[in-house]
């Protein structure tokens, strides 16, 4: 890219990541980034399962059987808390794509209200789950 | 003064010749998400835990093989889209990047295809 011819002094950089700390809206979008790449990953999760039904009774067995271990179990409680916190970010994301909801003050609560709303939808969803059998 | 044709003001295409409809189709799929997903997570909370002929019949019925059929077109599309921004925002090598942007793709249409597969065994039975 651009290289420093030698004896020339460096040129300044704009502050990086490092630099700054950490504030909300910040790490909700980073966030929102993380989560969409675990829920890429995710759904081939959900492709396999999907597929194991297809196939037969013993594979989905133990497909269902991988997916309800505490690993697997734990796996699903990160997949489904991305799930919800990417779709509350989304949602602002097309609230914000109007133009509205933008002030920073508004912002910064926004993106904190985000975050713990994730959590608590989850605990919710995980709630209903066990309440389901 | 601007070098610029009539035409391409028109078009509105910028160097890339998709103007907008990354963005577009990136927002289109995420609104068709929130029902999509909001409806898989009740069929999958409603599956927990149920034998195989309870989640066979389920996944089989005509209106579970529609939703998941529109659900995997418009997640699939939707993910593409995003891991193609991650990529080309952090992987800066032309050739690393391109040959990303391909993987994504591969990626994609592979998960599809097993998807697909799935819904149309579990529909018309095999």
């Amino acid at each position: 890219m651009n290289e420093t011819k030698t004896g020339m002094k460096s040129r300044p950089l704009s502050p990086h990541l490092s630099i700054y700390k950490p504030i909300p809206t910040m790490v909700a979008s980073i966030i929102h980034r993380i989560t969409g790449i675990g829920l890429y990953l995710g759904m081939f999760l959900f492709a396999w399962w999907l597929f194991a039904a297809a196939t037969n009774q013993a594979y989905f067995e133990w497909v269902n059987g991988l997916f309800g271990s505490w690993i697997g179990r734990i796996l699903l409680l990160g997949f489904s808390w991305a799930l919800i916190h990417h779709m509350i970010g989304g949602i602002k994301h097309l609230v914000q794509d109007t133009g509205r909801a933008m002030e920073k003050n508004f912002t910064t609560k926004l993106a904190k209200a985000h975050i713990a709303l994730s959590v608590i939808l989850t605990v919710l969803l995980w709630m209903a789950a066990y309440a389901v059998r | 003064m601007t070098m610029r044709t009539p035409l391409s003001k028109v078009r509105g295409l910028g160097s890339a010749k998709d103007g907008t409809e990354h963005f577009w189709h990136q927002r289109l799929t995420a609104v068709a998400n929130i029902p999509l997903v909001l409806i898989g997570l009740y069929l999958v909370v409603s599956l927990v835990g149920a034998p195989y002929d309870e989640v066979y019949q389920t996944l089989s019925s005509p209106l579970t093989a529609i939703f998941l059929f529109l659900f995997s077109l418009s997640v699939l599309a939707h993910m593409k889209l995003g891991m193609q921004v991650v990529i080309e925002d952090y992987v800066h090598g032309e050739l690393n990047k391109v040959l990303l942007v391909m993987l994504n793709t591969f990626f994609v249409l592979f998960t599809g295809a097993l998807i697909l597969f799935a819904i149309f065994k579990l529909a018309f039975g095999a």
